[in-house]
């Protein structure tokens, strides 16, 4: 029974590694993500190569950076439906501050995040005194907010599309931050990829490390319960919506300088796609339970079905039939393995 | 026995549900691993690929019969074409990048949003692929290093279209535009007034035609001195004609692009004529382009872009071209 091994624990040492794997939220998104590579990388040798691995990755970065703060905000019981339009929102307000006022990208980004910070804090204010589902508090505001990138975007600009962002001061160091290229082995990868991976990292610590992380848990999963032994869940779910909201905010403007223009329909329709590579990494649909790993990797199972059926070459028209029915796919491997795994624990 | 043994276990029904999800695909793209062996079909005349990554979103008519022509080019011409499309700027340069990453012996590509493609514009030409701008996006074509841009110049064609309004004795015009902001209707409203002269536009939305018709029907009545409609999009076009009709004016109709409706108003008379931009040839002529530069160096249009529009469509052709309608390829 006693072994040398060096774990915590020593009880589960030989068997725990298994059960312990097992139990985790995203092992059904990591079986799931092989599933869909091993199945594309058969398909398409661009798909399996680094060239094609850094093309794929791309989609996922800006999805995963959204479903990683959208599964923090699951996993604490509330839905977010406005966070793909707040990215248009972000973006709009940059490419305004700097085409058509003529503002520095650096000043014209923190006002962008203000805004941003201000809608999440809308969004979570409403949902705690209200007590209303915040899946339609934030319908109206996805509502408002599209209005709103129309409305004054044509009201400024005259138009629908807001361009010249390259042409603000500032602009330069802001791309190579935000939207520029880092060469790795000998391929180009964008720079949102690394943008995604620092927000993971940060989510996963701060959700199984930290004292705010077991507060989203506890709201997440019983409310009451959690008020009584004393978390603050208001405050919990407003950061959480505003955390969110600097999601978006990041995303708009990664996009926004890496196009270097924002057109005012940005991001609508995103925000199921969020919701869905969080569910398909391991989050449930009631909260309290979830994980942002599984959330970013959710986001690789989808950047690889949404580019690995062009590398495939299959006909463009029946993409969203593939699109669905790999998610679906995907989702249901992430099924059977939890259920599996709830029965070994059992 | 095996079979027996099989036939009494229960398959979950989840199970059959994962099977017949995986098998639907790959029985639509004729069983997917078509990377090298071409089993069926004539033998392709050489081994160049080409894609075309426009902005018209899955199920958009006018790009529809784009993608017909562009995929008919690949048959005739016996190159391999793929045919992506993506509403959003985003998605289209990443749809530009997968090509460039897939290296391919060519790009064709629409630009709605010239400045959000740039970049991936500007990596496929780094890369030796030559690029054929399509349909939007005429003017910066040069500048990002495209060999031509193949489409209808909005400014020419609107000019064209009052010129001929004009001729057909109008007075004083409406030019309906149907999205706000999008720059190439402005043009093509700006054109025709340059030549018809007396010319004012009308703004409606293009999703809600019950809304554009009776807003159509309001102005006819207010201003009766109106007696020439140009429209910019077929549907809208259907929804002048009904207008004109319901407020008993005497106007004459005209309209960018066509489909079987309007051809049909053609026919009868109700409308004057239709400007065709013609997207069959957007999509086939790049494509015999590229093969042209890959296999012979050859290179299109002296610098300036070739214009498949503006082409007219009245009653002396409207049955002929219905005929192409039919098809999806008018």
């Amino acid at each position: 029974m006693t072994t040398a091994a060096p774990a915590a624990d020593e009880r589960v040492a030989p068997i725990g590694l298994l059960r312990r794997l097992l139990i985790r939220p995203e092992l059904g998104a990591v079986v799931g993500a092989i599933a869909v590579f091993g199945f594309f990388a058969s398909q398409s040798s661009v798909f399996r190569s680094i060239d094609g691995i850094a093309n794929w990755l791309d989609p996922a970065s800006t999805l995963g950076i959204m479903a990683v703060a959208i599964a923090l905000l699951m996993i604490g019981g509330e839905f977010d439906l406005s966070a793909g339009v707040l990215t248009g929102t972000s973006g709009l307000a940059l490419a305004m501050l700097t085409s058509e006022y003529g503002w520095n990208v650096w000043p014209a980004m923190l006002i962008g995040l203000a805004l941003a910070l201000t809608i999440g804090l809308f969004n979570g204010v409403m949902v705690v005194r209200t007590r209303l589902p915040s899946f339609i508090i934030t319908l109206g505001s996805f509502l408002m907010l599209q209005g709103i990138n129309l409305g004054v975007t044509k009201a400024v600009t005259g138009s629908v599309q807001i361009s010249g962002i390259a042409e603000a001061p500032g602009y330069e160091l802001a791309r190579t931050i935000f939207a520029s290229t880092v060469p790795f082995l000998g391929v180009q990868f964008r720079v949102a990829i690394f943008w995604w991976l620092a927000v993971t990292a940060v989510a996963t610590w701060m959700l199984l490390r930290t004292r705010a992380g077991n507060w989203i848990f506890a709201v997440g999963g019983n409310e009451a319960a959690a008020r009584s032994v004393g978390v603050p869940t208001a405050r919990t779910k407003i950061a959480l919506f505003m955390t969110t909201a600097f999601a978006a905010w990041l995303v708009g403007t990664i996009l926004a300088l890496r196009l270097t223009s924002v057109q005012a329909n940005t991001g609508i329709g995103q925000e199921f796609i969020y919701i869905i590579a969080a569910v398909i990494g391991g989050c449930l649909l009631t909260g309290g339970y979830g994980s942002a790993i599984g959330a970013a990797i959710g986001a690789v199972i989808f950047g690889m079905a949404d580019k690995g059926i062009v590398f495939a070459g299959w006909d463009s028209d029946w993409f969203k039939f593939f699109l669905g029915v790999m998610l679906v796919l995907a989702t249901l491997t992430n099924h059977l393995v939890r259920r599996y795994a709830e029965e070994k624990r059992a | 026995m095996i079979f027996r043994k099989l036939s009494t276990t229960p398959i979950p029904p989840y199970r059959r549900l994962f099977a017949a999800l995986l098998v639907v695909p790959l029985v639509l793209t004729g069983c997917g691993g078509e990377d090298q062996d071409d089993s069926s079909g004539g033998e392709p005349a050489s081994d160049l690929s080409f894609a075309v990554v426009s902005h018209g979103g899955a199920g958009d008519k006018f790009w529809d019969v784009v993608k017909s022509g562009a995929e008919q080019a690949g048959e005739d011409l016996g190159v391999k074409v793929s045919y992506q499309g993506s509403g959003d700027p985003n998605q289209q340069s990443q749809l530009i990048d997968t090509a460039v990453s897939e290296k391919v012996d060519g790009i064709v590509v629409s630009m709605a949003n010239p400045d959000a493609l740039k970049e991936a514009i500007g990596k496929a030409v780094a890369a030796g692929i030559p690029v054929i701008t399509i349909n939007s996006g005429a003017e910066r074509s040069k500048e990002f290093g495209a060999l031509t841009h193949v489409g209808q110049t909005e400014r020419i064609a609107g000019e064209a279209a009052g010129e001929r309004l004009k001729a057909e004795g109008g007075g004083k015009a409406l030019c309906v535009i149907h999205e706000a902001g999008n720059v190439g209707l402005e043009d093509r409203c700006a054109g025709a007034k340059a030549k018809f002269g007396e010319l004012e536009n009308l703004q409606v939305n293009v999703s809600d035609l019950a809304d554009a018709s009776s807003k159509i029907k309001a102005k006819l009545q207010s201003d009766t001195s109106i007696d020439a409609v140009l429209t910019l999009n077929n549907g809208v076009a259907i929804a002048a004609r009904d207008a004109i009709r319901d407020a008993s004016s005497k106007a004459k109709l005209a309209t960018f692009d066509l489909d079987k409706d309007v051809l049909a108003a053609v026919k009868a008379g109700e409308i004057s004529f239709a400007v065709d931009q013609q997207p069959y040839l957007q999509g086939y002529l790049p494509i015999s382009f590229l093969l042209l530069y890959n296999t012979n160096a050859n290179s299109v249009g002296g610098g300036q872009p070739v214009l498949t529009g503006p082409g007219f469509v009245d009653k002396s052709n409207a049955d002929a071209v219905a005929e192409y309608a039919e098809k999806g390829t008018r």
